[in-house]
C-alpha cells in the first residue's frame, strides 16, 4: 500500500469479504483512501468494485473484514447509517423518483425542520448556496423526468451534498454522459475536492483514471491487486494490473473492401415503449464489408433502431430496404430468414433462453430447417454435432452441450449468441452493445469476430455506448441524437470534440459517403 | 314525487351508499401508493362488517363497533402485508386469499348473528344551520350518518398527507422507486406495512358502516362485491384521494340510479358501469405517456429486495 503517514485517512477497508451464492465478489479486499483525494477504483465488470462500495454505503453487509472511518472502526448497517457518517453515493443507475420534483427528491427521507409539513423555503436557500458554491445549478421545482441525464446526475450530487456528505462515492458516473458533460462533471469533482471532500470514483475506463485521480486501486476478480499513485503509473501498467496480462489496445483492422450497398434506410420513424417518438426520420446506407458504428448517449433511439431493423418493433413511417424486401414490413422470422443476424443488447433476456441447454439455444433460429428437423421431429444428433462445432469454433467454455445457458458466464453467453447468429453467413448483422459487461479477453474476441464477418463481406451495424469501441472497429460512425442522424463521419477522420457536440445535439454535420 | 324531492333523496342516498366505497377506496389508494396491490378489500370489509355488528350488539355502543371493526380489519390486513412485503409473495394471489379467507371466516362465525336485530345503531345526524339551505341542505346535511362526514374529512386529510407532507413523499417514493427510498434511509417495509394497515383499518370501518349504520343487520356476504368496485375505483381515481371521493359518489350515483331509472334503463347496465369505466381508465392509463402524470405507482405489486437493481 502506498499510503503516506502524514496524510489523514478518510476510509480504510481491511480484509473485506463478501460472498454471493456461487461467487466471492470481494475476497479479502483492503483499501485506503486519504482525506481530500480523488481515489479511483479500477477494474473490469465483475471485479467487485460496486459490491465493495455498496458495503461502504451500507447496502450490503460484509461477511468478514473491518471498516474504519477517519481512523475509527465503525459498522454501517444501512444507507441511513452511511449518510449519518457523512458518506454519500451516486449510483450508476440514478436513485431518483421520476415523478417527484428536484426538491422533493432532495428532502426525501430527511427529518429536518419543523413537524411533518414540507417547507421548501429553507431547502431552496440551502440549494441556492450549494449551487453557487459548487456551480451545480438545477431548477428545484422541475420534475426529475423533465431533466437531462446530466442534470439528473447533478441532482444526485446535490442530494449527497445536501446531506453534508464529505466522502462521495461515484459509481461509473460517466457512462451516460457526453464528452462535454464529462468535462463539466470532472470540473465539479475538482471543486468538491478543493472544498475538502474525498471522492471515490468507480470506473473501468483508463483515460478517466489518468485524468481525474490522485491514486488508484486496481481490483481484479474480487481482490485488490495494487494501489498506485496515478502520476507514477501509466495506462499500460494499469491495464496489465486490471486484466492480469499484457493488453493489446488495438485490434488489427484491415482497410475495408466495400461491396454493394445492402441496406438503404430512409426517413425511419418509430415510437418507444412509452409511445413517444424514438426515431424521427433516420436515413442512412450500409454497404457490404463495412462496419457502421452508431454513437450516442444511451436512450437516443439506438435500442429502437435495432428493434425496428430486426422486426421486433413496428416502424410508424419510412422504410429499410434490404435486397428486394422492406424490413419494416417483415416479421422477425422473415427477417432472420433473409440473412439478418441480431446480437441483442440483452443477451440473456432477448438473446437466449437461460433455462434451455447450450445445444437447444444454438438451434433456436434454425430448428425448423431440414438440417435439424425431419417430419417435425428434432434431430438430436445433428443438434449435438452443431453444438460441438460451435463450442470449438467460438471457444465457448461449457461443461457439455446440455448445460443450461443460464449457468454460463456473460462472455460465454455472448460467444454462444454470436455462434448462433453468425452461422449461415448472414449478409447484415445488427450488433447492439456486443461487448457490454464482458471482460477484456471476451471483448477482444467479439471484436475480432465482428471484423472477420466484415472482411467476409457482411454489412454490420454496431450500436455501442463505448466510444472507443465505436472508433476502434467501425469504418464510418453515425451519431444519433433524439432519433435523428446528426452526422456520419469516417472513423479515421473523426474529431472527438465534434462527435461530442453532435451527441449533445448542438451540432449537425453533412453525411460522409 | 316532486322533481325537487326526487333530486334531494337521490343525492342523499348517493352520499349514504358512496361512503363505504369512499372509505375503503382511500385505504386502497394508500396501500397501492406504497406499491402494494391489495385485492383483499372485499374480505377486509366483510370482516369489519361482522366485527362491527357483533361488538356494537354486545356493548350496545355502535361507535365501539366501528372502532373494533377498524382494529380487527387492520390486524387482518397484516396477513397480506406479511405475505407480500416480508415473504415477497405474489400480491395477486395473497390478496385473493385474503378475500376468500374473510368471506369464509365471516360466514362461519357470523352464522350465530344472522337475522338478529341491532338495538343501538349509529344514529343519523343533521347539521344545524347548513340543513336549512334549500335543496342542498336536506340533500347533504340532513339525516346522514356521521360516517358520511368522516369520509369526506378523511378524503381531504389523506390527500393533504399524501401530497403535502414528508410522510406522503416517503409513501409515494416507496411506491415509485423503493431502491431510491431505501438508499435514503426510508424503511421500505415499514412504510408498506403501515399503508396496508391503513387500508385494512379503513376497509374495516367501511364494512362496519354497512352493518351498523347503513343497513343495521348482519347477512352473510353483505358487502356484495363492493370490495371489487373499490379496486376499480382506485384506478378510476388515478390514486388520488380527492378524485377518489368524487369517483365513489359517482359510482354510488350510478348504483342509486339503477333502481330509480329501471323503467328506462337496464339496471344491469348501470351496475356494470363501474367496471366498464375502470377498464376504460386502465386502457387510457396504459397508453403510456399519460402514466407518469396520472399517478400510477411504478413499483405497484413489485416486491422489493435490497441490492437488486
Amino acid at each position: 500500500m502506498a499510503s503516506k503517514e502524514s496524510v489523514p485517512l478518510a476510509v480504510q477497508l481491511s480484509g473485506i469479504v463478501k460472498r454471493f451464492p456461487g461467487v466471492v465478489a470481494n475476497d479479502g479486499v483492503s483499501l485506503i483512501v486519504a482525506r481530500g483525494e480523488i481515489h479511483c477504483l479500477l477494474g473490469e465488470n465483475g471485479a467487485g468494485k460496486t459490491t465493495l462500495m455498496r458495503i461502504l454505503y451500507g447496502l450490503y453487509q460484509p461477511d468478514d473484514g473491518e471498516i474504519f472511518l477517519h481512523g475509527k472502526p465503525i459498522r454501517i448497517p444501512s444507507p441511513r447509517a452511511a449518510l449519518d457518517h457523512r458518506i454519500g453515493m451516486v449510483h450508476q443507475h440514478f436513485h431518483l423518483v421520476p415523478t417527484l420534483s428536484v426538491e422533493e427528491n432532495i428532502v426525501l427521507g430527511l427529518s429536518e425542520g419543523t413537524g411533518p409539513f414540507l417547507r421548501f423555503k429553507k431547502t431552496r436557500q440551502k440549494l441556492r448556496r450549494l449551487a453557487d458554491e459548487y456551480g451545480l445549478d438545477v431548477d428545484p421545482t422541475a420534475k426529475i423526468w423533465q431533466l437531462t441525464v446530466g442534470q439528473q446526475q447533478r441532482v444526485e450530487i446535490l442530494k449527497a451534498l445536501y446531506r453534508d456528505a464529505d466522502i462521495l462515492i461515484m459509481d461509473e458516473p460517466t457512462s451516460v454522459l457526453t464528452p462535454q458533460e464529462v468535462d463539466a462533471l470532472f470540473g465539479t469533482l475538482r471543486t468538491l475536492v478543493e472544498a475538502g471532500l474525498t471522492i471515490i470514483f468507480i470506473t473501468h475506463k483508463l483515460d478517466e483514471v489518468m485524468e481525474i485521480s490522485n491514486r488508484v486501486t486496481v481490483l481484479r476478480k474480487g481482490k485488490a491487486v495494487a494501489t498506485v499513485n496515478t502520476d507514477e503509473s501509466s495506462k499500460a501498467e494499469l491495464a496489465r494490473l486490471m486484466v492480469g496480462r499484457e493488453v493489446v489496445f488495438r485490434v488489427e483492422k484491415k482497410p475495408p473492401q466495400l461491396g454493394e450497398k445492402i441496406l438503404h434506410v430512409e426517413d425511419l420513424h418509430a415510437l418507444n415503449d412509452r409511445g413517444l417518438p424514438a426515431l424521427r426520420g433516420m436515413s442512412f446506407d450500409l454497404s457490404g464489408g463495412e462496419i457502421l458504428g452508431v454513437a450516442g448517449v444511451s436512450g437516443n433511439g439506438q435500442h429502437e433502431l435495432s428493434e425496428v431493423l430486426t422486426g421486433l418493433r413496428k416502424a410508424t413511417k419510412g422504410k429499410a430496404i434490404l435486397g428486394a424486401h422492406d424490413l419494416t414490413q417483415c416479421s422477425a422470422r422473415t427477417i432472420a430468414d433473409l440473412g439478418v443476424a441480431h446480437v441483442p443488447t440483452e443477451r440473456i433476456r432477448v438473446g437466449t433462453v437461460p433455462s434451455m441447454s447450450v445445444r437447444e439455444n444454438l438451434i433456436l433460429k434454425s430448428y425448423r430447417s431440414r438440417e435439424f428437423c425431419k417430419w417435425s421431429i428434432l434431430d438430436e444428433r445433428a443438434a449435438h454435432e452443431n453444438a460441438c462445432r460451435a463450442i470449438k469454433e467460438y471457444e465457448i467454455s461449457a461443461p457439455h452441450d446440455g448445460t443450461p445457458v443460464g449457468n454460463l458466464s456473460g462472455g460465454n453467453i455472448q460467444r454462444l449468441v454470436l455462434a448462433r447468429e453468425l452461422s449461415g453467413s448472414p449478409k447484415f448483422v445488427v450488433a447492439a452493445h456486443p461487448t457490454y459487461g464482458l471482460d477484456v479477453g471476451a471483448t477482444e474476441q467479439v471484436r475480432v469476430v465482428l471484423l472477420a464477418q466484415r472482411d467476409r463481406g457482411a454489412g454490420i451495424l454496431l450500436i455501442s455506448e463505448d466510444l472507443d469501441e465505436v472508433f476502434q472497429i467501425s469504418d464510418r460512425v453515425l451519431v444519433i441524437y433524439e432519433g435523428q442522424v446528426m452526422g456520419i463521419v469516417r472513423a479515421e477522420e473523426a474529431n472527438l470534440e465534434e462527435i461530442g457536440l453532435m451527441m449533445a445535439g448542438s451540432y449537425r454535420q453533412a453525411v460522409a459517403e | 314525487m316532486s322533481w325537487e324531492s326526487w333530486l334531494i333523496s337521490t343525492i342523499s342516498r348517493t352520499l349514504a351508499y358512496g361512503t363505504p366505497l369512499l372509505l375503503a377506496t382511500l385505504g386502497e389508494i394508500y396501500a397501492e401508493r406504497s406499491g402494494v396491490l391489495n385485492l383483499g378489500v372485499e374480505g377486509m370489509m366483510i370482516v369489519g362488517a361482522l366485527t362491527g355488528f357483533a361488538v356494537a350488539g354486545k356493548t350496545g355502543n355502535p361507535w365501539l363497533g366501528v372502532l373494533a371493526a377498524g382494529v380487527v380489519s387492520g390486524v387482518f390486513s397484516l396477513i397480506h402485508a406479511f405475505a407480500s412485503v416480508t415473504l415477497r409473495a405474489n400480491q395477486v394471489v395473497s390478496g385473493l386469499a385474503l378475500t376468500m379467507l374473510g368471506l369464509g371466516l365471516s360466514g362461519v362465525i357470523g352464522r350465530a348473528y344472522e337475522g338478529r336485530p341491532l338495538m343501538n345503531t349509529l344514529d343519523e345526524i343533521s347539521i344545524p344551520l347548513l340543513e336549512k339551505i334549500p335543496v342542498l341542505g336536506p340533500a347533504i346535511f340532513q339525516d346522514q350518518s356521521p360516517l358520511v362526514y368522516v369520509g369526506i374529512i378523511m378524503a381531504i386529510l389523506l390527500w393533504f398527507v399524501l401530497f403535502k407532507t414528508r410522510i406522503g413523499i416517503s409513501i409515494r417514493a416507496v411506491g415509485e422507486d423503493p431502491a431510491t427510498a431505501d438508499s435514503l434511509g426510508i424503511n421500505v417495509s415499514r412504510v408498506r406495512y403501515l399503508c396496508v394497515m391503513v387500508g385494512g383499518v379503513l376497509a374495516g370501518i367501511a364494512g362496519a358502516y354497512l352493518s351498523v349504520a347503513y343497513r343495521p343487520s348482519w347477512t352473510d356476504g353483505m358487502t356484495a362485491g363492493m370490495g371489487w368496485i373499490v379496486i376499480a375505483l382506485t384506478i378510476f381515481a388515478f390514486w388520488n384521494p380527492i378524485s377518489g371521493m368524487f369517483g365513489a359518489y359517482f359510482f354510488a350515483a350510478l348504483f342509486v340510479l339503477s333502481f330509480r331509472l329501471q323503467a328506462w334503463l337496464s339496471p344491469e347496465l348501470l351496475k356494470a358501469m363501474p367496471y366498464l369505466l375502470a377498464i376504460v381508465v386502465l386502457i387510457v392509463v396504459s397508453r403510456g405517456t399519460l402514466q407518469k402524470r396520472m399517478g400510477a405507482p411504478s413499483a405497484l405489486s413489485l416486491p422489493y429486495t435490497r441490492g437488486e437493481d
